[in-house]
């Protein structure tokens, strides 16, 4: 990327509102790499793929077409931080590009209520972005605390590549891009079982079946840490509120610390590598602490 | 042992609406009669691994057009959307997109789940399913982040006009009206 770009920062709801510390390290690190973020004004919640779609499509596509027009409006295409945004916002504009008696159906919404929207936005995640734009070699470039000895779990999540078909990825399955960027910070990305699933979050079952949505989360954890790893790297908020809080639960429930998990979300790994200090990254907001992490980090 | 131990599941015409299936079909599901029952999406489904749920059963049941049973059915809440089985399907089912049309249509006969409602009704209110709470407010101001930020939570202008497509897709009357029992 030879130059920076701006994009209209989407923050979706679990980002801003449970995540700060999130959000606080995508804001210092993503101009940093090229990558502008200007705020997109009065955004709603996406709405929630598994949950709001799930409900009243049509309402779900409404809202999401409201967000998107906004960024419209403000000249830039949308970037998100988290997974279930990125699929709403994917599977909108396909839906609406494939279907315009859906276009026409939610500009009839619309109407009066003055929303501009043809729906010639698109919208990326960050970590497309990052990969795609900025570029694994200028990462390289650009960090000067390579976190070498580090061990890592890579967490993709799902609707940041499926359904594949509307997703920009080279592969189907068996990804690599965010390996690869995790190996760029000079850490390690170990291989652990079953690392494609999901985290259990998505589909209304957290919210709905807790049990359920973090005994899959369980599930993924005991194979990190089957695999040594130091801590776990997402790009979701949705997935980093899974991993963060069902560690809390299931240690609650096992009356002892087996979960400790650091988890970070990769612009807090990639901020480290770039020689931000923690508090510029949110690292010490998190619900499992990252001090042991931190100070192997910083000591070396 | 008498015969009243063994109990037959039989299905009564009654219980079958053979337009159920073309609902679907026509909400996007369009290849979901090609399914030959190989159970790819079950033995992919994560929440299957460790409960009942079975993708291929509600398929199944949605093809003979026993409705009642698949929407009724908490199953249905048991998806976490994570996509494999459309991906791994041999016939290429949208088997998630044939699940998020059944959930629609079980909705609106007024099938939800409490927690559900209680997260439209927040959507409702705050423009966000999961809204600022003090905690995060506080977390913010910290981070010397905007403390509240530049959503709907911070424009009230935002959060009407959010509220007004809401009250024209009829989705604050389907939350607000639909029988409050439901499962």
């Amino acid at each position: 990327m030879t130059e920076s770009r701006t994009y209209s920062f989407f923050l979706g709801c679990v980002m801003p509102n449970r995540f700060p510390n999130v959000e606080k390290s995508i804001r210092e690190v993503l101009p940093r790499i090229g990558i502008e973020l200007e705020d997109l004004q009065g955004a709603s919640c996406c709405p929630a793929p598994g949950v709001i779609r799930s409900f009243d499509e049509p309402t779900w596509l409404a809202l999401a077409s409201r967000n998107l027009a906004l960024a419209e409006q403000a000249g830039h295409d949308i970037i998100t931080g988290c997974n279930g945004c990125y699929g709403t916002f994917k599977e909108t504009l396909a839906e609406l590009h494939e279907h315009p008696e859906r276009l026409a159906e939610v500009q009839r919404v619309f109407k009066g209520l003055g929303i501009k929207f043809t729906g010639n936005v698109d919208a990326r995640h960050l970590i497309e972005v990052i990969y795609f734009d900025v570029g694994l070699d200028r990462i390289r470039e650009l960090v000067k605390r390579p976190l070498r000895g580090l061990r890592v779990a890579v967490h993709y999540g799902c609707h940041l590549l499926k359904p594949s078909k509307n997703r920009p990825w080279r592969r189907t399955q068996r990804h690599r891009f965010l390996d690869e960027l995790v190996e760029a910070t000079g850490a390690e990305s170990v291989q652990y079982r079953d690392k494609f699933m999901c985290c259990g979050a998505g589909g209304g079952v957290r919210g709905s079946n807790a049990p359920v949505s973090v005994d899959i989360a369980r599930e993924k954890l005991d194979n990190m840490m089957a695999a040594g790893v130091d801590a776990v790297i997402n790009v979701c908020s949705f997935c980093h509120l899974q991993f963060e809080f069902s560690q809390l639960q299931l240690n609650k429930e096992l009356g002892e610390n087996r979960y400790n998990l650091p988890v970070l979300y990769y612009t807090q790994l990639l901020g480290l590598a770039l020689g931000l200090e923690p508090e510029q990254l949110g690292l010490h907001k998190h619900v499992i602490s990252t001090e042991d992490l931190l100070s192997r980090i910083l000591g070396q | 042992m008498t015969d009243s131990t063994i109990v037959r599941d039989i299905i009564d015409d009654e219980d079958i609406d053979p337009k159920f299936v073309d609902t679907l079909v026509e909400a996007g599901a369009d290849r979901i009669r090609t399914c030959i029952q190989c159970g790819t999406c079950s033995s992919v489904c994560p929440s299957g691994r460790r409960t009942a749920f079975r993708t291929r059963e509600i398929i199944r049941k949605a093809l003979l057009g026993l409705k009642e049973e698949v929407l009724t059915s908490p199953d249905l809440w048991l998806c976490a959307t994570c996509l494999t089985c459309l991906e791994r399907c041999p016939r290429q089912i949208k088997v998630t997109d044939a699940i998020i049309i059944m959930r629609n249509m079980a909705v609106e006969e007024g099938f939800m789940l409490p927690q559900h409602r209680k997260a439209s009704r927040k959507l409702i209110k705050t423009g966000h399913a999961v809204p600022l709470d003090d905690a995060n407010r506080e977390m913010r101001r910290e981070l010397g982040l905007q403390e509240i930020p530049p959503t709907t939570h911070s424009s009230g202008e935002a959060l009407e006009q959010v509220q007004e497509i809401m009250r024209r897709t009829g989705f604050i009357d389907l939350i607000e009206s639909t029988e409050e029992s439901g499962q």
